[in-house]
């Protein structure tokens, strides 16, 4: 079954996923979980460099005060298609619909998601909705924002925006689609042993972000149905002269949107909760709660969406109260990230590509998550609410949280998807650059910001010049570290080092089976009578029995 | 007057001291936690690092006392930073009684302002020094905002009601003011200057040239045009409730609940009388929507503010009395 870790030349296992049929019908009506992850891995990359494509256009425009390379309305197209493209189509879709579909089977040791066939209908609705926004982007583009506020959306743009409603709007079904398979998989589908408090984190994280997508989005599908209906029939639901109201559009799409912050965040902190143990051999410090931060970020963060209004001129009581749940959802990130630290203590730490990402992640998200404090704090948010002190801190979340976490997870796992290691060194040198280009392209804005540049605007007084010749140089920087990793990652699935079983080791199911997995996963249901992480009692890994590091064991109250 | 690498923009009013004394403190707390963890996790990747590569970590699970503290601390730094923040919002959210007021109107893409004497100015806006000032927000088009960072405030500007911001700048200077939320093609070019003077100066720029004539007395000449004067009779005996001293006070309506008579709420009651029924009156008004500009209705809305005699009981109860409201 295995190829033994002694054996001088590793080869690929004779059968696996990838070589199981051919043709391309074999992958467009596949119902294994593994390639329609690696169909989704092809679709949200595709998104990924379009949105990343933009993202350089809006840089090099701002590198002078007068913006010499885009028209107004040129400009205002490209950040909403970025935004639009990047959150619906490449994070939100990211890591769990690539990383938690190729996995969540594997990690609780199953042979696929409970509804293959619905599986592969989530891709192809992404499509679908894809497609859809695809042709908004050609025919006219969008200019609303990612945001679609409305009377604008709905009754001022001239830009194509029922087509990327439409888009949008389907899109959502995709997400609904997988956060079922999800949870159903997750609840019917473990092998014997795997109890809940056996699930590795990332599959807890997974739990905690199908709750978001199944509750969230259809909120946003009702929403965007209004708003498309406004804008095609001339409805006046959000429509003040109608009697509407478009404050009313801003509590619904918030509802969703959100929440849906933590859809992009949640999986990657699952990420980080596999990388670091593996990493420093160790268990996860404080695995219970870890698992119920998830749960309850989950739960609160349904409940803190007006403070992206506190100036709309909502009630001063209602400002007050999300005000205050806003402060109580920073606390279970705050709760992880102590335990992420915690886990190195006594630890045997390698500094292999993954554990760089998780070291990125951990400092971009503090960044990005202690920043969130100033805007949920009613005092400072009138000063920097629509900033470049926003931007900052969400690109500090999405880019340097749920990217970070994606790209880590990608290293972590690609010689299990593919079989081959990636080259180790040109990793390490792609997430230093990455993260030295994250951090000048990002950190200037939140000192534009403070100074009062406001987000989303193609010309800008002299004085905010010298930070934002700093990000475009960044972003330059960035666009290197994003390029780099897709080269060498493609070029290592074909022609990389055999990886073997189990390269790292780690500890999980998915490294108990073959490289690249068999179509049904496992030769036999594996049964699981071992803890999460824990490397002590597992002779199997071929590591030491006992810690070296001198730091005694501490049992018992986790 | 700005350093190569700047920092903190101008302190130019009286919110702007506390919103940077509350920011360097959530700053100063969220610079200790990044230097902190940073600090201990580079600590344990030196301290840790693998030395064989078969070597494993130490057998720990965890420690709920430690879990319970990394929970309560930054829980209870977090209230603070609510607890302050919220003093500094409700106190914005709250005007004085005693404020300069200015009519903003914001469409795609400018700004029209007018002082209460009736000049008028486009993307400029003069006010005193060490004055209070309110800004009452109305749009013609889409969601506009009316920002100035020197003075740390900003409002959205709603089509379909008004909102209001309030402020008392303390330094005489030129600042930037921005549209900051997002409106479409030249979002970026709706902005100007917020020129604070000296009161003196200020007073013989008001007098200056100018021929407009002011909201309230445009406001009056349209309440007869529009024949309000029909039903909404001074001393209360019309169709309509009596609208002397109604701004501020607090209305009965006829659902047993009461509103106070804001300058949203007077919006409303031109744009859709039927919204709120005041106590004892038939709701027989007729909509204004569409009849009159949002010009207008700031207009009609100064006006009535400008009836500030005091309130005639009427045909019921269409003023609550001030001291109590029990029979």
């Amino acid at each position: 079954m295995s190829a033994t870790a002694a054996a001088p030349v590793k080869t690929l296992p004779e059968h696996h996923y990838l070589n199981a049929t051919y043709g391309i019908r074999s992958w467009l009506l596949t119902v294994d979980h593994k390639r329609i992850a690696l169909l989704y891995l092809v679709s949200v990359t595709f998104f990924f460099f379009i949105g990343g494509f933009f993202a350089m256009l809006i840089r090099l425009h701002l590198l002078t005060p007068s913006g010499y390379l885009l028209s107004a309305d040129t400009y205002n197209r490209m950040f909403t298609m970025h935004g639009v493209a990047m959150i619906f189509f490449f994070l939100i879709p990211s890591i769990p619909a690539v990383l938690g579909n190729f996995f969540i089977p594997l990690m609780i040791g199953a042979k696929d998601l409970a509804f293959p066939k619905i599986n592969l209908l989530s891709w192809y609705v992404y499509v679908v909705g894809a497609a859809f926004t695809l042709y908004s982007m050609v025919s006219g583009g969008l200019d609303t924002g990612w945001t679609f506020y409305t009377p604008l959306s709905t009754i001022y743009s001239n830009s194509a925006v029922a087509p990327a409603v439409v888009g949008v709007f389907i899109t959502g079904f995709s997400s609904i689609l997988t956060g079922l398979n999800f949870l159903v998989t997750i609840h019917t589908m473990r092998a014997p042993g795997m109890t809940w408090f056996r699930l590795p984190m990332f599959v807890w994280a997974h739990y905690a972000t199908s709750i978001v997508m199944i509750l969230g989005t259809p909120v946003i599908a009702i929403t965007l149905a209004l708003a498309g209906m406004e804008r095609l029939f001339g409805l006046g639901f959000f429509n003040p002269a109608m009697g509407g109201d478009p404050i009313l559009f801003q509590h619904l799409f918030w509802f969703y949107s959100h929440p849906a912050v933590y859809i992009m965040i949640l999986p990657a902190m699952g990420v980080i909760s596999e990388l670091i143990p593996t990493f420093a051999r160790k268990q996860l410090f404080g695995y219970h709660f870890v698992a119920a931060a998830s749960l309850a970020i989950a739960v609160i963060g349904f409940l803190v969406w007006t403070h992206h209004m506190f100036l709309t001129g909502q009630s001063t009581y209602a400002a007050l109260a999300f005000s205050f749940l806003t402060f109580l959802v920073a606390i279970p990130s705050a709760v992880k990230t102590f335990n992420w630290v915690a886990t190195l203590y006594g630890g045997s730490i390698s500094f292999d590509t993954p554990m760089l990402y998780a070291f990125g992640f951990l400092g971009l998200f503090l960044i990005g998550g202690l920043t969130g404090l100033f805007l949920g704090c009613l005092g400072t948010d009138i000063h920097i609410h629509d900033t470049y002190f926003v931007v900052a801190h969400f690109h500090y979340i999405m880019v340097g949280g749920a990217i970070m976490g994606y790209l880590g997870g990608l290293h972590f796992w690609w010689p299990k998807m593919t079989g081959r290691m990636y080259p180790e060194w040109l990793a390490r040198i792609a997430a230093l650059i990455l993260f030295v280009g994250f951090n000048l392209t990002f950190f200037p804005q939140f000192l534009l910001g403070y100074l009062g540049m406001p987000r989303r605007y193609h010309v800008y007084p002299p004085e905010f010049q010298v930070y934002n010749v700093m990000s475009t140089a960044g972003a330059s920087i960035l666009a290197i570290g994003y390029l780099l990793p897709m080269i060498y990652l493609t070029w290592a699935a074909f022609f990389g080092k055999v990886a073997g079983d189990n390269p790292w080791p780690a500890t999980g199911l998915e490294w108990k089976t073959q490289s690249p997995p068999l179509t049904e996963n496992f030769e036999v249901t594996p049964i699981v009578t071992w803890e999460p992480y824990d490397f002590h009692n597992r002779p199997d890994l071929g590591l030491d029995a006992v810690a070296s590091n001198g730091v005694a064991p501490a049992h018992g109250d986790d | 007057m700005q350093s190569p690498l700047p920092f903190f923009p101008e302190q130019a009013s009286n919110f702007a001291g506390n919103v940077d004394a509350l920011f360097s403190y959530i700053l100063v707390t969220a610079i200790f936690f990044t230097v902190l963890v940073t600090l201990l996790a580079v600590f344990a990747a030196f301290r840790y690092r693998r030395k064989n590569a078969s070597d494993i970590g130490a057998e720990i699970h965890g420690n709920t006392a430690l879990e319970i503290g990394w929970t309560l601390i930054p829980l209870i730094l977090a209230l603070g930073m609510f607890a302050w923040g919220a003093v500094i919002y409700v106190n914005y959210r709250t005007a004085p009684k005693d404020t300069l007021d200015i009519y903003v109107i914001g469409k795609q893409w400018m700004w029209k302002l007018q002082q209460p004497n009736g000049r008028k100015e486009i993307n400029e806006l003069h006010i005193p020094v060490n004055r209070n000032i309110k800004l009452i927000l109305g749009s013609e088009d889409v969601i506009h905002d009316f920002y100035v960072p020197a003075f740390r405030v900003k409002m959205d500007v709603v089509p379909g009601r008004y909102n209001t911001m309030w402020f008392r700048p303390t330094k005489v200077g030129k600042y930037h003011f921005f549209c900051s939320q997002y409106c479409g093609t030249n979002h970026a070019l709706m902005g100007g200057w917020v020129t604070v003077m000296d009161p003196a100066e200020y007073a013989a720029w008001l007098s200056g040239e100018s021929g407009d004539v002011s909201p309230v007395s445009a406001g009056e000449k349209l309440f007869t045009q529009l024949a309000c004067t029909t039903c909404h009779v001074p001393n209360g005996t019309g169709r309509g409730p009596s609208l002397n001293g109604v701004y501020g006070a607090k209305v009965l309506l006829a659902d047993g609940s009461t509103v106070t008579a804001d300058e949203g709420y007077i919006r409303e009651s031109i744009l859709q009388p039927k919204a709120k029924i005041v106590a004892g009156y038939q709701p027989v008004m007729p909509t204004f929507q569409g009849l009159v500009t949002e010009e207008q209705i700031l207009n009609l809305t100064a006006y009535i503010k400008s009836l500030q005699t005091q309130p005639v009981p009427a045909k019921g109860a269409g003023v609550a009395p001030a001291t109590s409201g029990k029979k």
